[in-house]
C-alpha cells in the first residue's frame, strides 16, 4: 500500500461499455497511447479512488484471452508482465453469458478482481435481472452494478476495488468435467516444478498449453523441464478420446459451460421481450433492398453534413458581426500570419523562410483540423450506435471481391468517393475500426487514390484549359475511374502482396445504443488533438525540405530561372527522359514533386514553373489559358496528367498518417513508390495510347 | 447439414465446428460450441454474410465461416 500509484487494467468484451465507464472513472483525465510497433491502442488515465492515486488502464476490448488476435495478445501481455493491482472486468449484463466467457478466463489467473455489471439498465429493459450477490458468491469476487453512461454505482465500484486491494479476494476455484479436470492435474504438477516465481499459476499455463496457444507452448519450452510436454501430449490424446473433439475445442466448450452454469444461476428472465427493438430496427437497416438504400443516405448525408459543418457553412460568429467556417478562420488566421511575417520580416530569406516554409506548412496542417474532429465525431456516433458494424454487414460480399471488406467503405468514402471532396487524412484514420490487420493495410494503401479535394484545383484547372466543353462528363468520369482504379489496385494487392488466408471475419452486431454526446466528444477531442501533435511536427519538417529544395540554390534570375536551377529543378530535369513517356516535361515534375506536399501545390508550382506572377484568384484561369496556348500541350497530356495526379503517392500529411496508423515507415514508403509506379504506368498507357490514336 | 446452407428463420444446433488456428478459435469464442442452439436471423443483401443468434446476441459470419459449421434443425423450436 506504500507505492505511489495503485495501478487498475479494465478489461472486458467489446461494446460491452468498458470505455465509457473508464471515462467515467478517469474523467478527463486521460489519453490515448499505441503500444510500441502495433496499433492496438489502449487509453491511460489517472484518477482518485478515496484518497488513493490510481493509474487506470483501459485494455483492448476482447471476447477471449488467447493469443490469436493482436488485441487479446496486448491485452494478455499487459496483465501478465504489469503488476496489476486489481482488474476491473467490465460485463454487460444484457449479454451476460458471453461475456461472463472471458470473466472465466480472467478468473483462472487468479489476480485481485471486481466485476462491474454494466448496463443494468438495459439489461431491464430487455426483462433481464441479474443478481449480482448471487454472481459474487459463485465466483468469489465483488460484483458491483453499474450503469457507466449515467455514472450509476461508480463510487462503489471504487470502493469495491480498494477493498479487494485491502482485503485480497478469494476467488473460487472453478470445476471443470471429468477428462479436462484430470488432464489440468498431470500437466499442472510438471509445470509446477519449474514455475518457482509462482507469478502465473500453474493451473492456468496448463490449460493455456492444452488450448495449443502458441505464445505459452514456447514460453514452456525453454523453461528445460521435457516431461511437460510428454504429459501434455498424453493429456491431449485423452482429451481427445473422451471429447471426440481437439484438446482446444473441449477447454473452450468447458469454459463456456462454467459461463452457462454462472448465468442460468443468476439471471431471471421476465417476459420474453428482449432485443425486440433491436430487432425491428435490424429488420429495416438489414433488410435485402431497404438496407443498402437507406445505406447510402444515411452515409452520404451524414459525409455532406461533415464537410460542410467545417468547410461550407459559415456558422462561427465573428467579431465584427460575420461568420465564417472553422475551416475558413482557421485559413484566414494563418493567411493573416504569413502576410504580416512578409510585411514585417525585411531579411528575404528569413521571410521566405518564416512565412512559406513554416506557416503556411503548419497553416496547411491545422486547417484540416476542424475536418478531422467533426470526421471522428461522427465516426464515433455511428459505431458508438451500433450501426458500423450493419454496414460492415451489408457491404462485405461486394468489397471483398477486390479483396477489402466491409467496414473498407468508411475511409474510401471519406477520402472522396463520394464525387470528390474527401480527405484521405481522416479516411486513412476511419480505419481503426477495422480489425483485421490485412484488410485494414490494403484499406489504408489504396484509399488515398480516391479524389480527394486537394485534387480537385488540379483537375479544374486542366479541364478548363483543354475540356471546358465537356467539364461535367470528364468530373464523372475522373470519379468513376478513382474507384475502378483503386478497387484495381486493391485486388492486385490481395493478390500479389497479402496473399493466404483470409482473416476470418466473424463480428457481433451488438444491440442499437443511444450515443451519449459527452463520450464521443471525448473521444473526438482526444483523437483530433494526437493527430495535431504528432503530424505537426513531422509534417512541419517535411514542409521545410520541399521548401528549401525549390528555393536553393538561389541566384538573383528571373523565377523561372531560379527555379529551374534549383535542387527541385534539377531534380525534375534528371527525371525528363522517364515522365516524358507520360507526357511530362521538367516543369511538370517540379509540380508534381511539389504535389507530394499537397497535391493542391501542382497548379501553383505549375504557375510557378511557367513564370507566372502570383495573381490571387486569377491564376487557375490564367493558367489554364497559358496552358492551352502551349503548343506542346494538349488533351492526351492534360488528361495523363489528371489520371497520374489522382494516381501517385499520397502527399506528406496522408504518408505521416500511414507511418502512424500501420507504425511503420515501410507501408508509408510503400505507399508512395507502388501508388507512383502504378500512377506512372496508368498514365503512360494512356498517354502512349492516345497520342496513337488522336 | 451447414450452416451456409440454412434458410432464414431456421432453428438450428450446433454438431462441429471444423476448421483450425484461428477460424476455429474465433467461432468457439463467439460461443458456436457443440450443442449450441442458433437461430438463423437474416442474411445480408447478396446472401452472404449470415446474420444468426446465439447465446442471446446477434452474430455475423461469412459463408465460408458457416461452411465450417455442421448444423442440424430443430422442428419444433
Amino acid at each position: 500500500m506504500d507505492k505511489k500509484f495503485l495501478k487498475i487494467a479494465i478489461a472486458g468484451n467489446p461494446n460491452s461499455g468498458k470505455t465509457s465507464l473508464f471515462n467515467r472513472i478517469t474523467k478527463a483525465n486521460q489519453h490515448v497511447a499505441n503500444y510500441p510497433g502495433i496499433t492496438v491502442e489502449y487509453a491511460e488515465g489517472e484518477a482518485t479512488f478515496g484518497n488513493k492515486k490510481v493509474r487506470v488502464i483501459d485494455l483492448p476490448g476482447t471476447y477471449s484471452l488467447t493469443a490469436y488476435s493482436p488485441e487479446e495478445v496486448v491485452a494478455r501481455d499487459f496483465l501478465l508482465k504489469e503488476n496489476v493491482d486489481v482488474i476491473v472486468n467490465v460485463v454487460d449484463a444484457s449479454n451476460l453469458e458471453r461475456n461472463l466467457y472471458l470473466t472465466t478466463q480472467l478468473l483462472l489467473l487468479n489476480f485481485p478482481m471486481v466485476i462491474a455489471l454494466n448496463m443494468v439498465d438495459s439489461a431491464e429493459a430487455h426483462g433481464i435481472t441479474v443478481d449480482s450477490k448471487r454472481l459474487a458468491d459463485i465466483f468469489g469476487v465483488k460484483v458491483v452494478p453499474t450503469i457507466a453512461k449515467s455514472g450509476c454505482g461508480i463510487e462503489e465500484l471504487k470502493q469495491a476495488c480498494i477493498q479487494t486491494i485491502e482485503e485480497g479476494c478469494k476467488i473460487k476455484k472453478l470445476s471443470f468435467p471429468h477428462p479436462i479436470n484430470e488432464s489440468i492435474l498431470q500437466v499442472e504438477k510438471e509445470i509446477e516444478k519449474i514455475n518457482t516465481e509462482k507469478r502465473l499459476p500453474s493451473r492456468w499455463l496448463a490449460l493455456k498449453l492444452l488450448e495449443d496457444d502458441p505464445l505459452i507452448i514456447e514460453m514452456l519450452r525453454d523453461k528445460g523441464n521435457p516431461a511437460i510436454f510428454a504429459e501434455y501430449e498424453k493429456a491431449k490424446k485423452f482429451l481427445e478420446f473422451h471429447s471426440g473433439d481437439d484438446s482446444r475445442t473441449s477447454i473452450v466448450e468447458a469454459y463456456y459451460s462454467i459461463a452457462s452454469g454462472a448465468c442460468r444461476d443468476c439471471i431471471r428472465m421476465s417476459e420474453t421481450r428482449k432485443r425486440h427493438i433491436s430487432d425491428k430496427i435490424d429488420q429495416i437497416t438489414c433488410n435485402r433492398f431497404i438496407g443498402p438504400i437507406l445505406l447510402f443516405l444515411i452515409v452520404y448525408f451524414l459525409f455532406a453534413f461533415v464537410f460542410k459543418i467545417s468547410e461550407e457553412w459559415k456558422w462561427i460568429p465573428l467579431f465584427n458581426g460575420e461568420f465564417e467556417s472553422p475551416t475558413g478562420i482557421l485559413e484566414s488566421f494563418f493567411d493573416y500570419l504569413s502576410e504580416s511575417a512578409k510585411n514585417k520580416i525585411q531579411n528575404d530569406f528569413l521571410r521566405s523562410l518564416i512565412s512559406d516554409g513554416i506557416i503556411s506548412g503548419v497553416g496547411g496542417i491545422l486547417s484540416f483540423t476542424p475536418l478531422i474532429f467533426f470526421m471522428f465525431l461522427f465516426i464515433a456516433a455511428i459505431e458508438d450506435t451500433g450501426y458500423m458494424a450493419r454496414i460492415a454487414f451489408i457491404l462485405d460480399r461486394v468489397l471483398r471481391i477486390f479483396g477489402l471488406q466491409g467496414k473498407s467503405i468508411l475511409p474510401l468514402l471519406l477520402t472522396g468517393g463520394i464525387g470528390g471532396g474527401g480527405c484521405a487524412v481522416p479516411g486513412i484514420l476511419a480505419a481503426r475500426t477495422m480489425r483485421e490487420e490485412k484488410d485494414r493495410l490494403i484499406t489504408i494503401l489504396v484509399a488515398p487514390m480516391m479524389n480527394c479535394g486537394a485534387k480537385l484545383p488540379v483537375y479544374a484547372m486542366l479541364i478548363s484549359a483543354f475540356f471546358y466543353k465537356s467539364k461535367t462528363q470528364m468530373m464523372f468520369t475522373l470519379w468513376f475511374l478513382s474507384w475502378i482504379f483503386t478497387l484495381s489496385a486493391a485486388f492486385l494487392l490481395r493478390k500479389f502482396l497479402f496473399r493466404g488466408e483470409q482473416t476470418p471475419f466473424v463480428m457481433e452486431l451488438p444491440v442499437y445504443h443511444l450515443p451519449t454526446l459527452r463520450g464521443i466528444m471525448m473521444h473526438s477531442i482526444q483523437r483530433t488533438w494526437m493527430y495535431v501533435k504528432k503530424a505537426g511536427t513531422v509534417i512541419l519538417f517535411i514542409n521545410l525540405i520541399m521548401w528549401f529544395s525549390m528555393t536553393f540554390p538561389k541566384s538573383n534570375k528571373t523565377p523561372d530561372e531560379n527555379l529551374k536551377n534549383s535542387i527541385a529543378g534539377k531534380i525534375g530535369q534528371v527525371l525528363e527522359p522517364i515522365s516524358s513517356l507520360a507526357g511530362f516535361k521538367w516543369r511538370e515534375n517540379i509540380a508534381l514533386i511539389g504535389g507530394f506536399a499537397a497535391k493542391e501545390v501542382v497548379v501553383s508550382t505549375l504557375a510557378t514553373a511557367y513564370s507566372l506572377t502570383d495573381s490571387e484568384d486569377e491564376e487557375t484561369e490564367n493558367l489554364s489559358e497559358k496552358l492551352a496556348a502551349q503548343s506542346d500541350w494538349n488533351k492526351v497530356r492534360a488528361f495523363a496528367m489528371m489520371v497520374f495526379v489522382m494516381l501517385y503517392a499520397p502527399c506528406f500529411p496522408t504518408v505521416v498518417t500511414i507511418r502512424k496508423e500501420t507504425g511503420k515507415w515501410k507501408w508509408a514508403f510503400f505507399s508512395t513508390i507502388y501508388s507512383t509506379v502504378f500512377g506512372f504506368i496508368i498514365a503512360t498507357l494512356i498517354f502512349q495510347i492516345g497520342s496513337l490514336l488522336f | 447439414m451447414k450452416l451456409s446452407d440454412a434458410a432464414e428463420g431456421q432453428v438450428l444446433i450446433i454438431k462441429k465446428v471444423n476448421g483450425s488456428g484461428v477460424i476455429k478459435q474465433r467461432l468457439l469464442d463467439m460461443g458456436l460450441g457443440r450443442g449450441e442452439k442458433i437461430y438463423v436471423e437474416r442474411y445480408a443483401p447478396l446472401r452472404d454474410p449470415i446474420q444468426i443468434r446465439v447465446k442471446g446476441y446477434s452474430l455475423a459470419l461469412r459463408v465460408a465461416e458457416g461452411k465450417l459449421i455442421e448444423v442440424e434443425e430443430i422442428f419444433n423450436g
